[in-house]
């Protein structure tokens, strides 16, 4: 079985809420380790031999990302965790926080101690606000047991807005802004909050840091595949009989997680990565989970042969055009536009020029968007053109002798 | 429905609780959200000179956040999630029973101020689809059966 508990290894058996179950479980050894017998640059080495590349989407080398910041002049900088996870079918992190939130305080800690931040910042999306007192419970512990006597840890909850997970965007909320998403360069390490070197980490990557500096970055390189190191925590729901959280070794298959792990049968295709992830159809079900194929934040969403997948697209489409910051024309208005076009073709009303139309606004979006957002949002449409393309087809000779516009 | 002039003092109480700190414009509104249930036009002067900002980016700010409201919302606002894994497990029903027990569509708000009703995007409970929150509070694998019953809860 491909599933290994690295990141998920305390859920269900610590107490989140008492500090003493986590220190009985190595809890705050690694920092201990990385204070009494490393060096900051020895810290972020030692993450850089391990490979780890960030768990949220984006997939960025953690170690080079610290040492960027490590090597940035000045002597206010900040470690920011993004637990913003607004992707469509992603629930890892909920699941993470809820029982272990003592490893991903240790990981903050030890990230500042490598950089040479003082304080960190937990960004809670505003959903999840009912584990607010269990994170503040868990920082309190950790303060008065001493293990924060050099890092502060503040929260600072989101007020709904998916692009909020996006770094930049996020970094504006906490500045008391739209979340709009910033030009880059200059990028966090350099200037990120309030102008300051800054590293900005999803949830899971962090949790897997205290295990990098106990055994050592060669260790957790040993899993995983040549260019994706390591497990990956899938957040798995849809058509399935076992919707739920699932920690896997990167580059098993992903029909080991959905028909194995899941349980689910008569599969059409699998929405792999959410909104902005990558359409897969059932033909493809034997593709490896990593880095090289794509993973986006691991959300799986299984659909039947019974769904339509215009449907699903449109959908899809409606929600990234709501949550599209605004500020970049390609995005607002490209996803604007593919919505429109979706739903003419929902009703049967689609056009030839539609499909050209579509390709080429897709093309423009990935070229030039600012964000990821933008960049990625054309997948559902290029994917489902690629493999589904009968099912826009059928919608415009349904139009023959219909509207003409 | 007739919304009640918010209490000025109270206002600058929270207000006070921020003097001279950076950035805070976004817990500021949220605490404003939650102490009123909306940050009304009124508001947003003395927000600005409190935080020294301008009145416009108090404005764009509110108006950006899915969470906060210039509108009044009701004393319990009712979030069901639209998205596709939710939608997979039929949420149309459960929208369906909310809106044949209180008797709104989303977008609107009971005449007695009890519930306001929204359809949200992803909220993180796909595993517990069909999901919704009422306030902070997170409802999963409902059924229509029980909606009644959740929401008797609520004052």
């Amino acid at each position: 079985m491909p599933e290994k508990r690295i990141v998920l290894r305390n859920c269900g058996i610590i107490d989140p809420k008492r500090i003493t179950t986590y220190l009985e479980r190595d809890g705050f050894r690694a920092l201990k380790k990385a204070w009494g017998e490393m060096t900051p640059e020895e810290v972020v080495e030692e993450v850089k031999a391990s490979g780890l590349r960030g768990r949220g989407g984006a997939g960025f080398p953690c170690g080079l990302k610290w040492e960027l910041a490590r090597k940035a002049q000045g002597d206010e900088k900040y470690v920011i965790c993004n637990a913003d996870e607004g992707e469509i079918g992603t629930f890892k992190d909920r699941y993470i926080l809820e029982r272990d939130p003592f490893t991903l305080i240790e990981a903050m800690a030890i990230a500042g101690y490598a950089i040479g931040a003082k304080r960190g910042y937990i960004y809670l999306r505003a959903e999840y606000h009912c584990l607010l007192d269990l994170l503040e419970n868990a920082i309190g512990q950790a303060e008065e047991t001493g293990f924060l006597d050099h890092f502060d840890i503040d929260i600072r909850e989101g007020a709904g807005a998916y692009i909020c997970g996006e770094e930049s965007a996020l970094m504006e909320s906490i500045e008391g802004k739209r979340g709009e998403v910033r030009y880059r360069p200059p990028f966090p390490p350099s200037r990120g909050l309030w102008g300051k070197p800054t590293i900005i980490n999803n949830v899971e990557t962090l949790m897997n840091i205290p295990q990098i500096i106990l055994n050592g970055g060669h260790w957790f390189s040993q899993l995983g595949t040549e260019r994706s190191k390591g497990t990956k925590v899938f957040s798995v729901s849809g058509d399935v009989k076992k919707p739920g959280v699932y920690e896997l070794v990167l580059g098993s298959r992903l029909r080991e997680l959905v028909e194995g792990l899941a349980l689910a049968e008569k599969v059409k295709m699998v929405q792999l990565g959410g909104a902005t992830g990558r359409i897969i159809p059932y033909e493809m079900i034997d593709i490896p989970l990593a880095f090289e194929s794509f993973l986006g934040a691991g959300a799986v969403i299984v659909f039947n042969e019974t769904r339509d997948i215009i449907d699903i697209v449109y959908r899809t489409m409606e929600f990234l055009a709501e949550e599209c910051c605004g500020k970049c024309t390609p995005c607002r208005e490209g996803t604007e536009v593919m919505v429109e076009i979706l739903e003419r073709f929902s009703r049967g009303e689609g056009l030839e020029t539609d499909i050209s139309l579509l390709e080429e606004i897709a093309s423009a979006m990935m070229l030039s968007s600012l964000c990821g957002l933008g960049q990625a949002a054309p997948y559902p449409i290029i994917d489902s053109l690629q493999y589904f393309r009968s099912a826009y087809e059928n919608r415009i000779r349904e139009n023959q002798g219909g509207v003409m516009i | 429905m007739k919304s009640k002039e918010i209490d000025m003092s109270a206002l600058s109480k929270i207000l006070s609780n921020y003097k001279g700190q950076e950035g805070v414009l976004l817990p500021v509104l949220q605490e404003v959200q939650a102490e009123f249930g909306r940050v009304p036009p009124e508001a947003i002067d003395g927000i600005a000179e409190a935080l020294r900002v301008f009145p416009s980016q108090v404005h764009g700010v509110l108006t950006f956040y899915s969470f906060l409201s210039i509108k009044p919302l009701g004393r319990n606002v009712i979030r069901i999630c639209k998205s596709l894994p939710c939608f997979l497990k039929n949420c149309q029903i459960i929208i369906e029973s909310v809106e044949r027990e209180i008797g709104i569509k989303p977008g609107e708000t009971t005449p007695d101020g009890k519930f306001s009703f929204e359809l949200t995007n992803c909220i993180g409970a796909c595993d517990k689809a069909p999901a919704m929150m009422i306030n902070h509070d997170v409802y999963g694998d409902l059924t229509a059966g029980e909606i009644s019953q959740i929401l008797g809860e609520y004052k």
